[in-house]
């Protein structure tokens, strides 16, 4: 299957166009962000106060990078595990995030959201973080340097690859691909 | 005195903080040479896809001397120290977390460790304390093997108070259910440490010192064998293959140890280690 190049930030059209399964090689600006950030930024949220990015159309990654060597743009940058920012996804896709880039499950919960607001969650490749931080070309910590790896940044990446897991029409790949190749023993 | 080794623990120190760094860098060959048979027999286009990445991967961590991963763990060390030596030159544990702390600052390594876990989870800043397991042995040399344990896996792990009742069957379906349920979040193929018997502490470290053991090799204990075989086969019917994206590749292996257990007991350990199935082994 031919790999789908797309850039950030999305567009509802792009979004309703990515269907679970598709390769996708994805540029432009995501924002980083896991545990720590994700609480932050809800809580901004709620107290209605400016987020440090704008959050319509925008891709976050949940990757807490190791630290770059002198001269470096970035350490090894792979996908931490997705689940633990379900408590925080779906107000995050209702005020207009279009995208997430992770591993492993979600709840029903952020798929509901997603389906509701048109949002993608993307797989990278966990463990494969010194290949993909290659693909990261420019980082910017935008917000809480304090929290070390669990900083808040602005990445530039050039054909970042990704799988479509789950797409806004509600199809998992998780689920379908898992169903295709199980056997009984 | 005779037949006692002195032993500087500067030297401990300075062995500790290399294996950190090298064993961040460098992926097992055995491990690798895994990655690579998998990419030969998996089903799933998507699955050769990323296990391709993963080959990938592992090459440049090697040439450009970065982590594997960024989850560059906590530094789980097992210590097996000679009762004939003499450590000198300062305190024991702490020449261990001192390695772990110089190993992960100067390599680069992410600082992974929290106190407070259940308050406020201040990041300690140096990947310290480490988890340290140590046993006094015969002879007059120290052995140290260091595992950097990421916590995506981790969390996936389960202790199961099994009733005797259930039998070898209860055992085999508790891991391969514990691998179904973990899904696609431990990053799979992993590879899988299963401790059978003792207490709830004894079999969670049995669990962990299983997954030292090299990809290929077979447990001596030909009973314990089959059920390793029984467990990746059913494991890797699961069908949730690379990354959970479906895949006849969800274990590289299963590495089984087991001790004596209170004769109202069954307890089962199930250990969930990623692909990224790193650890170094020194002996000083």
């Amino acid at each position: 299957m031919a790999i789908r190049k797309i850039t950030t930030p999305l567009t509802d059209e792009v979004v309703e166009s990515l269907n679970a399964g598709d390769e996708v090689q994805i540029s432009g600006v995501i924002y980083q962000a896991r545990d720590a950030a994700h609480k932050r930024l809800v809580a901004l949220i709620e107290a209605g106060e400016e987020l440090p990015f704008e959050l319509a159309g925008a891709v976050v990654y949940y990757v807490g990078p190791s630290p770059a060597k002198p001269g470096a743009v970035i350490g090894s940058a792979g996908p931490t595990t997705s689940g633990r920012m379900d408590a925080y996804a779906p107000l995050l896709i209702e005020k207009g995030l279009k995208g997430m880039i992770g591993k492993g499950l979600r709840n029903d919960a952020v798929k509901q959201a997603m389906q509701r607001h048109k949002a993608v969650y993307f797989a990278a490749t966990g463990g494969a973080g010194a290949l993909l931080a290659k693909r990261i070309v420019g980082n910017q910590t935008i917000a809480w340097p304090e929290l070390g790896a669990e900083a808040c940044a602005r990445l530039q990446v050039e054909d970042f690859p990704a799988v479509v897991v789950i797409d806004c029409h509600g199809a998992d790949l998780y689920e379908e691909g898992r169903k295709r190749y199980a056997k009984t023993v | 005195m005779p037949g006692v080794r002195e032993l500087d623990v500067a030297d401990i120190t300075a062995a500790v903080a290399s294996m950190g760094t090298e064993a961040n860098y460098d992926l097992p060959a055995d491990v690798y040479a895994a990655l690579g048979a998998a990419r030969a027999s998996e089903a799933s286009p998507t699955g050769r896809a990323v296990l391709g990445q993963l080959i990938e991967n592992a090459d440049i961590a090697r040439e450009d001397r970065v982590p594997i991963c960024q989850d560059t763990g906590l530094a789980v060390l097992f210590v097996e120290l000679g009762q004939d030596v003499h450590l000198v030159g300062g305190d024991f544990e702490e020449a261990l977390h001192e390695g772990v702390r110089r190993g992960y600052t100067d390599g680069y390594l992410r600082k992974s460790s929290v106190m407070q876990p259940g308050g406020e989870r201040i990041n300690t800043k140096d990947n310290t304390p480490a988890i340290i397991h140590t046993r006094i042995v015969p002879g007059d040399q120290l052995w140290i093997a260091l595992m950097p344990k990421g916590g995506g896996a981790e969390n996936m792990s389960s202790l199961n108070m099994l009733k005797p009742a259930q039998g070898a069957e209860g055992i085999v379906n508790a891991v391969v259910d514990t691998v179904s349920r973990a899904g696609s979040n431990p990053c799979p193929p992993v590879v899988i440490g299963v401790g059978i018997g003792g207490t709830i502490d004894r079999v969670t470290l049995l669990a962990k010192r299983a997954l030292l053991r090299e990809i290929g090799s077979q447990h001596v204990d030909l009973r314990l064998a089959a059920m390793e075989s029984e467990m990746l086969a059913r494991i890797n019917a699961l069908g949730i293959g690379p990354q959970g994206l479906g895949g006849s590749t969800t274990a590289l292996a299963v590495f089984i140890e087991e001790a004596p257990s209170h004769l109202a007991s069954m307890p089962v350990a199930v250990n969930v280690q990623c692909h990224a199935q790193r650890h170094k082994t020194v002996t000083i």
